[in-house]
């Protein structure tokens, strides 16, 4: 589902901040990215989302070479990819229901199907009751949960999290993770960029562990 | 079918809530859309009072006049028989003839040179026709074409077009529609500019909602569309409020021209804006919201992308 061969990526300027890096994560798989911060985790996460292009290398996400995607097909490979943010990234001036549609509207989905889905996504992260509220009347935990119902509410057959229980209690922190789990058990493939280490190691999913760029757990032909 | 229904839905929604975006923050917009309405209420203005001028100069009979100089031996039953077939023409409404005598009377009274034409021995002045053309005919080539075949007579010695001051006051008009064209350039650039430069605004104070709306599949297509609705809708209501400024204006104007045309015996009266004058109005300020919502949106919207 996703596939990383030889990617290499540097900015201008700097050295690598990725190093031929190989990988891949199957459906139905799921995975934690670790390592210091500056190691490659945002960099890594941004190559999936095609937010930035690998300088050499390949990256394969839903078989489908990234490196092939024209500009104007970014936006269709997105949707396939459910990604959640650490600051959550919701709209402030939008009810909880309009911020789980969005990537439905998006779509172009019928009206009619956006409440059943929505509702849906939103009983998923126990939030069904909360749906007229603005996010700004939410805890941080409950705002992250509005994410990640956006993130899933069009069923993406991969899902990114970028730290996303950063700023959580550890009770949430378990609460935020078992719903990954979730979703990996339906079929999805997850990739989890985090820090806390001893959450990951509790949880036992594959590690993919970043230092300076390079790849030094976890990946194709790399012995742990 | 449903795809198409779908995508009618979706412009509705979004045609709607930018309209219910607009009503919600009525006077920030105002300012926006008064910039619009009186930058194209004046170049419209000015069309319709040049438009009236033109009215009026054609309700002018005899804007233009033709002299006919006949030969010296020109009797005057012959004048007056010429006078009478000229008469029977469509395209005249007024034939006069002046003798010689007449002229000759004419001269002495106007002139101041009386003795001196009291040495003379012949009356030396021709019979002449002045022919009026009919307002309908009243044009530079009409009257050019008439005064070709009048001047082809036999009787005629010399025909001779007096049109000097129309010709003065069709190409001040020209002047006037020229200038009308240069203002309503200027001015629909700077709406052009105006409409961009809010919309501008707009694209920056929603930056964070537009990268949200990348990172999760939007397209530019999508992302653009408020906008442009946004533009129309400034468009539109710009193009309302100078209609209406058009209007009351010649309203005030009405009573004061009323009361001047009465005094010159005459029952023009104001024309405003006809439908056709109106839809274009209309239809080209809608062009300019869309085209100044373009212009920020593909400027700026591709140097929004989420980091």
């Amino acid at each position: 589902m996703i596939e990383f061969h030889n990617v290499s990526k540097r900015y201008p300027g700097c050295q690598d901040a990725l190093s031929n890096v190989n990988f891949h994560i199957d459906s139905g798989q799921m995975a934690f990215l670790t390592g210091h911060s500056g190691a490659g985790k945002s960099t890594l996460l941004k190559l999936i989302a095609l937010l930035i292009r690998p300088t050499t290398g390949q990256v394969i996400v839903n078989n489908e070479n990234l490196g092939r995607v024209s500009k104007r097909r970014i936006p269709y490979v997105r949707r396939n990819i459910g990604i959640i943010f650490q600051d959550h990234k919701l709209l402030f001036d939008r009810t909880v229901f309009d911020n789980v549609a969005l990537p439905l509207v998006i779509q172009g989905m019928p009206h009619r199907d956006i409440g059943k889905r929505v509702r849906a996504a939103l009983d998923k992260v126990g939030l069904l009751e909360k749906e007229k509220s603005l996010p700004i009347t939410l805890s941080g935990g409950q705002q992250q949960r509005v994410g990640i119902a956006r993130a899933v509410v069009n069923k993406p057959p991969i899902i990114l999290a970028d730290e996303p229980t950063g700023n959580l209690d550890p009770d949430l922190s378990r609460e935020i993770m078992s719903l990954f789990e979730q979703f990996q058990q339906v079929g999805v493939s997850v990739l989890i960029a985090s820090h806390d280490l001893e959450l990951i190691r509790r949880m036992g999913h594959g590690v993919l562990t970043l230092s300076g760029g390079r790849l030094i757990a976890g990946g194709d032909g790399v012995t742990p | 079918m449903t795809r198409l229904k779908v995508y009618i839905a979706r412009h509705l929604q979004v045609f709607f809530s930018t309209l219910g975006e607009l009503v919600r923050a009525p006077f920030s917009n105002m300012m926006t859309i008064a910039v619009i309405g009186i930058a194209l209420a004046l170049p419209t203005g000015l069309h319709v009072l040049l438009q009236n001028v033109q009215q009026v100069s054609a309700q002018w009979d005899g804007a233009a006049q033709i002299s006919l100089f006949l030969h010296q031996q020109t009797t005057d039953k012959q004048v007056e028989q010429l006078a009478g077939l000229i008469r029977k023409r469509q395209d005249v409404s007024t034939v006069t003839s002046i003798t010689r005598e007449a002229a000759l009377e004419e001269f002495r009274q106007n002139s101041g040179f009386g003795e001196a034409l009291d040495a003379l021995e012949d009356n030396p002045f021709p019979p002449v026709i002045v022919v009026y053309p009919t307002s309908e005919a009243d044009n530079i080539e009409s009257v050019q074409a008439m005064l070709k075949m009048l001047g082809e007579r036999p009787e005629v010695e010399h025909a001779q077009l007096d049109m000097q001051w129309l010709k003065r006051l069709y190409t001040i008009m020209d002047i006037g529609r020229r200038g009308i064209w240069v203002l309503a350039t200027l001015l629909s650039i700077s709406v052009l500019l105006v409409v961009g430069n809010t919309i501008r605004l707009a694209i920056e104070s929603r930056r964070e909602e537009i990268e949200i709306i990348k990172l999760i599949g939007g397209t530019n297509a999508f992302i653009r569309r408020p906008f442009l609705y946004t533009g129309f809708w400034y468009g539109l209501t710009g193009g309302v409020i100078s209609w209406l400024l058009i209007t009351t204006s010649l309203w005030l104007l009405g009573g004061p021209v009323n009361r001047l045309a009465t005094l010159y015996d005459s029952h023009y009266a104001l024309a405003g804006l006809d439908l056709a004058a109106s839809l274009g109005l209309l239809g080209a300020s809608i062009l300019l919201g869309l085209g100044g919502s373009w212009l920020a949106v593909t400027r700026h919207l591709h140097a929004i992308e989420p980091q």
